[in-house]
């Protein structure tokens, strides 16, 4: 029978290799059993507390706990929202107001951060509930009640008016991404992954699943190693590292400071990256440290689960050119459509549409937004047919490969990340003494200047925005001007804004 | 100095540089810093911070980012 939940995947491995090690960090390790049985106590207590189809915020640091939790949360019926304490305190606040959840599972760590937040709900402790007796009959009666098309997680996407939106996605959409990219990347027993990721965005899906899908290794690298390339390379030497799904920028950051030539990394066979264009000086210094290692780029949308698209690089690119973002993975397509809503044809830029199974069930508590985007297919006028438009422009190039142009407004990629520069005008605009702000992206440096008219200084508007964003949506750069350039209509001039600059 | 105080508050404006003696373990400085930091360094003062350099060491204060400079220029 076809598989209809993701926690098959570790009911499969977990008898199977019990005390293999699945997820691991500096201070924790948890074999496959202790993953199950944790979460399925913590599956038990949510169902015992009553709580089922609801969002439960895991309000934990990354470590191995997390994700046994994450698994805990569907055992249980619900859906996971990943939060880190780290995250900056409006963001989270926002997202506790569209979840308005019922409870959040806490560590002793996180516990203390947690009074910080207007919450008044159910907290529950790690340390309890993944040792909560388990529940058969309750977590029987719970999977017989499931379908495939129930969510299990809620991820949080920028927003152009400043308000972050909640990508639900369901058990369907994760299974058949985790089945295309296991088969694209080649996926099995003997991977061990280093993640990168954090745990609050669907980048981390690429390692989570796979591991309990064939009983991998997924190592939790700790963030402040991305600073030092040669201790990056040496952790991944220690752990024998064999698979890497990071963006761009933490990979570049270890070929651009020429660590090569002191250390390579010794087990690392598959490489996959994203998120941003891979500039192909670096590119190059990376295949020739490793030339038998393959390197796959990939393209999507959280709004797709996961990546949709996907390129494994088989011949050489000049200076100038930009690594295409391939075909779709199996059972998904990919329409271009043109400013009329029609095809676009013969290599002709259009919006990257996408349709299929791995369309997400779309944002938690914002139906008008989500309907802006999800979308009937214009070119199917006979039957309901959702698409997701992703507001990238793309074509095909005489391969007939995709190839990504641009974004269509002002949603820009930085140093891997989704951002719209409305979210952080929005958050500036609300500081106080502030009148107007605007944002521009240089795309060379890949560095985002902040402008603004209003009373703070440089440093104490720098200092407030830190409170409200995440350190990715920053800008480099803070300029206080006198006055905006207006274009004749009032409007702010970016463009003139652009030139002066 | 004053060259390199001015890289840093640019990086980061509200932070007094001059006075932070912890910069990574108090995660005040972040990947995306170090990498602008280096090309910046590179930029202004033409050293090369070679890969067995960039080690937090040499990144926790203005002072011995300061000194590592100074160092890899005699050399």
């Amino acid at each position: 029978m076809k598989q209809k939940n993701v926690l098959e995947y570790l009911e499969e491995t977990a008898p199977r290799l019990p005390d293999k090690v699945a997820y691991a960090d500096d201070n924790c390790e948890l074999t496959f059993s202790q993953v199950y049985n944790a979460s399925r106590s913590i599956g038990s207590a949510l169902s015992n507390k009553g709580y089922y189809n609801e969002p439960i915020v895991v309000f934990m640091a990354k470590k191995p706990q997390t994700i046994a939790t994450f698994f805990g949360c569907v055992y249980g019926g619900n859906y996971y929202v990943p939060i880190d304490p780290e995250m900056p305190r409006f963001r989270i606040e926002l997202i506790f107001q569209n979840l308005n959840p019922k409870a959040v599972i806490c560590d002793e760590e996180s516990l203390p951060l947690i009074s910080d937040y207007e919450y008044n709900g159910d907290i529950l402790l790690y340390a309890d509930i993944s040792k909560t007796e388990i529940n058969e009959s309750a977590l029987t009666s719970i999977r017989r009640r499931q379908i495939d098309t129930d969510p299990i997680y809620i991820v949080f996407t920028s927003g152009s008016t400043g308000v972050p939106k909640g990508v639900v996605a369901c058990h369907r959409s994760v299974i058949d991404y985790i089945e295309q990219l296991s088969a694209v990347l080649g996926f099995s027993e003997k991977t061990r992954f280093a993640n990168q990721s954090p745990l609050y965005f669907d980048a981390c899906l690429k390692e989570l699943y796979p591991t309990i899908k064939f009983g991998g290794t997924t190592y939790l690298t700790p963030k402040q190693l991305f600073m030092f390339p040669l201790k990056l390379v040496e952790y991944l030497n220690e752990h024998k590292i064999n698979t890497v799904c990071w963006v761009v920028s933490a990979l570049t950051m270890i070929s651009a400071f020429n660590t090569f030539t002191k250390v390579k990394p010794e087990y690392l066979k598959t490489i996959a990256f994203g998120s941003e264009v891979f500039p192909i000086k670096q590119f190059r210094r990376w295949r020739e440290a490793l030339p038998d290692a393959t390197f796959t780029n990939l393209y999507g949308p959280t709004e797709t689960t996961g990546m949709c698209c996907f390129y494994r690089v088989d011949r050489d690119f000049e200076l100038d050119e930009v690594i295409p973002i391939g075909k779709p993975f199996d059972n998904r397509e990919i329409i271009l459509l043109d400013e009329n809503n029609k095809a676009a044809v013969d290599g002709a830029v259009g919006e990257i549409c996408v349709r299929g199974t791995a369309l997400t069930l779309g944002y938690y508590h914002a139906f008008d937004k989500t309907n802006e985007v999800f979308v009937q297919n214009p070119l199917n006028d006979r039957y309901p047919e959702l698409i997701y438009r992703t507001g990238d422009l793309g074509k095909l190039n005489e391969r007939g490969e995709l190839i990504f142009v641009s974004r269509k407004d002002y949603q820009i990629k930085h140093m891997g990340h989704r951002i719209e520069l409305g979210e952080i005008e929005a958050n500036v605009n609300l500081l106080e003494g502030v009148s107007m702000s605007c944002c521009l992206y240089n795309k060379e440096k890949d560095k985002i200047d902040l402008f603004y008219v209003g009373d703070p200084e440089e440093a104490d508007l720098f200092a407030q925005l830190k409170e409200k964003l995440p350190r990715y949506m920053l800008p480099n750069k803070v300029k206080k001007l006198e006055s905006m350039p207006l274009t004749a209509n009032g409007k702010l001039d970016r463009v003139t804004l652009q030139k002066s600059i | 100095m004053n060259e390199l105080l001015e890289i840093l508050s640019e990086l980061h404006p509200d932070v007094d540089f001059e006075a932070e003696e912890n910069l990574v373990g108090d995660k005040i400085l972040d990947s995306l810093d170090i990498v602008s930091l280096i090309s910046e360094i590179d930029d202004k003062f033409d050293v090369t911070i070679p890969p067995e350099e960039i080690i937090p060491e040499n990144f926790n204060s203005a002072k011995a980012l300061y000194a590592l400079i100074c160092r890899l220029d005699e050399e």
